[in-house]
């Protein structure tokens, strides 16, 4: 939703990163207000992916230039996992197997550390269990799902509600679901969606990085950004998904002065 | 990426302390006459002389083994004192007794001895450079009839059931550094549990080297007799030195009918330092004879130490139904280099085997896993099943793994599995998205890839290994 005057969580400007000295990134500007929901389209190899592992630090990628506030913070001078613990967070589009490591075990460590750091209370195995069980109801998931190595043997669409599970869990500030859509089918697709919308509210903010505008039918943009070669080339409101389904990407190239023009600040 | 990873491996020895007690030393150098100081040193009887001589023999016409994946320099066998006792200031009588500055080294150490061996519920056998300095506990074994002591004492207290089954699992000749080891161990534990005793506590020595320049050549026999069980835990530490010290045991087990031996070990010799100077080598031969109907022997290693290792802990499956296990975690990191893995000899019938290896490689180590699986024909319908997992920390270390399978008899099931896999950057990432950091992730990671194993350590054991690998593995990933 949009909110009139409603703060800024996340400011993006001129951000331009790297990866072994070739630039993928180049020049991206993006103002994310607390309440609404973005979703960044694009091609393959258009830098969207990137965008959402830079802002969440991944150490391959070099910041070149560009500055990123996250709640007024200067998000690059912050390792990784302090930008969790400030409440950002990214739902991988393809989790990592961790075997051996039971997933409850797993989640109660990331949890405890999320709420250590905001001085919260922090959850024994037994009252963690209980609080568990009731966030995996939202995404209809089996009790055995704690058992279970981390993401080990998992279907595509339990590990995307595994992360669904984890942005349930920590609460972030601002959620960057990267390609959440990929390998679900429809069903799995409504659950990770209906679990998003109930999480997504005033005071938190959504980007949706997606290829495809099915995942859009489900979780409603506020904005749509469309990325090429390392920019964000126009941005409009969900109509412009829309659009894009039916006109296809090569429209962007031909229409970027014009869609520009209607962008707001 | 290896920044942190490297930082977390990298963390100083902390065992690496001398403790300053008088020792008595043989001259360097071996020949019959240092045989015949060592025995005579220990006031033995005649036939282990000859044992020993015997030994001696035949490890001259051997030749240094070269095919394991290792590499060191020559090792110069003159070179080494054979005998390093600290001096007794008299006969010891109690643990009160025992040297307060050796008792301060076990205090540093953490080994569970005293009152704390009375809560842990432990009895631990010390062996300080060669020689045994105290067994705890020994009294309240002895009232349900087991046998744990030194096995320089056992000599002199039971010599009948030493002569008996001394040497047996491992011969003499068996190889170089067994043969070296028959020769020259000073001391080491004797464990001994009657006809269908289970024994209440789990039994546990702790090994330390102390002495510069001396080799550490213990020999553990333990005999569990039919129906008696015992679970037997060893520990291993060394102060840091530039020199490599040489470790060649040998340990052997026998169980008869429907005896049960688990044997646990946590290694954590002085590996020496990040450039690979100094060190333990541990080159050791440990072998159990799973004689009896329905007997069973386990062997679990955690082995985090040592410039370089080279052990096998095996099993002979002689009885029918007889059961072997081996379980091992190897670490390796800086320039260390482990060839470890076991052998499973299956000669009775429905002989069952089991092999669980994980091998953690970081910094610029090396580490084998090599296992023998061999089906005799006698092996009716005998199964075994083998995992071997690498994980590799870095890209300046190598995991290797050689599987031997001989099956002479047809009706068998032989299973292997193995495989790969990489602490990455990825891996890291997602944790570290998750709030987690570096250091706890590895933990994780490493702990979860090694859970099959250390399931199988007696709870305490298990806490230790757990604690140790962190510490082990602490700056090697980044």
């Amino acid at each position: 939703m949009i909110i009139e005057n409603s703060p800024t969580i996340l400011s993006v400007q001129g951000l331009r990163a790297s990866i072994n000295g070739t630039e993928i990134l180049k020049g991206i500007d993006l103002t994310v207000r607390s309440g609404e929901i973005h979703a960044i389209m694009g091609l393959n190899g258009s830098g969207k992916s990137t965008f959402a592992k830079v802002l969440a630090g991944h150490s391959a990628y070099e910041v070149t230039g560009g500055i990123i506030q996250f709640e007024g913070k200067n998000l690059l001078e912050l390792p990784p996992e302090e930008r969790a613990r400030a409440g950002l967070f990214l739902a991988f589009q393809y989790p990592i197997e961790i075997p051996g490591v039971a997933n409850t075990q797993f989640l109660r460590l990331a949890y405890n550390t999320v709420q250590a750091q905001r001085g919260k209370e922090e959850l024994d195995p037994l009252e963690f269990d209980d609080f568990v069980r009731e966030k995996m109801k939202l995404l209809e998931m089996k009790p055995d799902f704690l058992d279970r190595s981390v993401n080990e043997g998992f279907s595509g669409g339990e590990k995307k509600r595994n992360e669904i599970l984890q942005m349930a869990l920590l609460e972030p500030k601002l959620s960057i679901l990267d390609e959440t859509d990929s390998g679900l089918d429809i069903d799995a697709l409504k659950i990770v969606a209906s679990g998003v919308n109930r999480l997504t509210n005033k005071d938190n903010a959504t980007i949706l990085v997606t290829h495809y505008q099915r995942l859009l039918d489900y979780i409603v943009p506020d904005f749509v950004h469309i990325m090429q070669a390392g920019r964000i080339v126009m941005t409009g409101g969900k109509e412009l998904a829309l659009e894009l389904e039916t006109r296809g990407y090569d429209w962007i190239s031909a229409n970027k002065q014009q869609a520009m023009a209607g962008v707001r600040a | 990426m290896s920044a942190v990873l490297q930082s977390l491996v990298n963390q100083p020895y902390k065992h690496g302390f001398v403790t300053d007690i008088e020792s008595d030393i043989a001259p360097k150098g071996l020949n019959e006459d240092i045989i015949r100081l060592i025995s005579a040193k220990k006031n033995e009887p005649e036939w282990l002389l000859s044992f020993r001589l015997q030994a001696y023999q035949k490890w001259l016409t051997m030749t240094e083994p070269e095919w394991q994946n290792v590499h060191y320099p020559k090792i110069d066998f003159q070179a080494i004192s054979y005998y390093s006792a600290p001096k007794p200031k008299k006969k010891l009588a109690s643990m009160d007794e025992v040297d307060p500055e050796l008792l301060r080294t076990f205090e540093k150490l953490g080994v569970p001895m005293h009152e704390r061996a009375a809560l842990a519920g432990v009895a631990v056998d010390v062996i300080f450079d060669s020689v045994s300095v105290a067994t705890t506990y020994k009294q309240k074994l002895a009232e349900v009839g087991i046998i744990f002591c030194s096995i320089s004492e056992a000599v002199h207290t039971h010599p009948e059931l030493v002569q008996k089954y001394l040497g047996t699992v491992v011969p003499v000749g068996d190889n170089y550094f067994a043969a070296l080891n028959s020769a020259v161990f000073t001391d080491g534990s004797f464990c001994f549990i009657p006809k269908g005793v289970k024994c209440p506590m789990d039994l546990s020595t702790y090994f330390r080297i102390n002495t510069e320049g001396s080799g550490q050549f213990e020999r553990t026999l333990i005999i569990a007799e039919e129906g008696a069980s015992v679970s037997y835990l060893e520990g291993c530490t060394a102060p840091r030195f530039d020199t490599n010290q040489l470790h060649a045991a040998v340990v052997e087990l026998i169980a008869l009918d429907n005896a049960d031996i688990k044997y646990s070990t946590v290694q954590n010799w002085y590996a020496g330092d990040e450039k690979g100077i100094g060190g333990i080598y541990n080159f050791v031969t440990k072998r159990g004879l799973a004689k009896g109907a329905n007997s069973r022997i386990s062997w679990t290693q955690v082995e985090t130490g040592s410039a370089i290792t080279w052990k096998y802990p095996s099993c002979i499956l002689r009885g029918d139904n007889s059961v072997g296990e081996f379980y091992s975690v190897a670490v390796t990191n800086n320039y260390q280099q482990a060839d470890t893995g076991t052998k499973m000899i299956h000669i009775g019938k429905n002989t069952r085997s089991t092999i669980v290896s994980k091998g953690i490689t970081a910094g610029h180590s090396n580490s084998s896993y090599r296992g023998l699986v061999r089906i005799a024909p006698t092996a009716e319908n005998a199964r075994n099943y083998s995992q071997c997992d690498s994980m590799l920390i870095g890209d300046q270390c190598g995991a290797h793994t050689f599987p031997y399978i001989q099956v002479h008899n047809n009706s068998a099931t032989v299973e292997h599995e193995a495989s790969t896999s990489k602490i990455g950057e990825d891996q890291l990432f997602y944790f570290s998205q998750r709030g987690i950091g570096a250091e706890e992730a590895v933990s994780m990671i490493i702990n979860g890839f090694c859970k099959d194993v250390f399931q199988q350590l007696p709870m305490e054991f298990a806490v230790e290994a757990t604690k140790l690998l962190s510490f082990k593995l602490e700056g090697s990933v980044g």
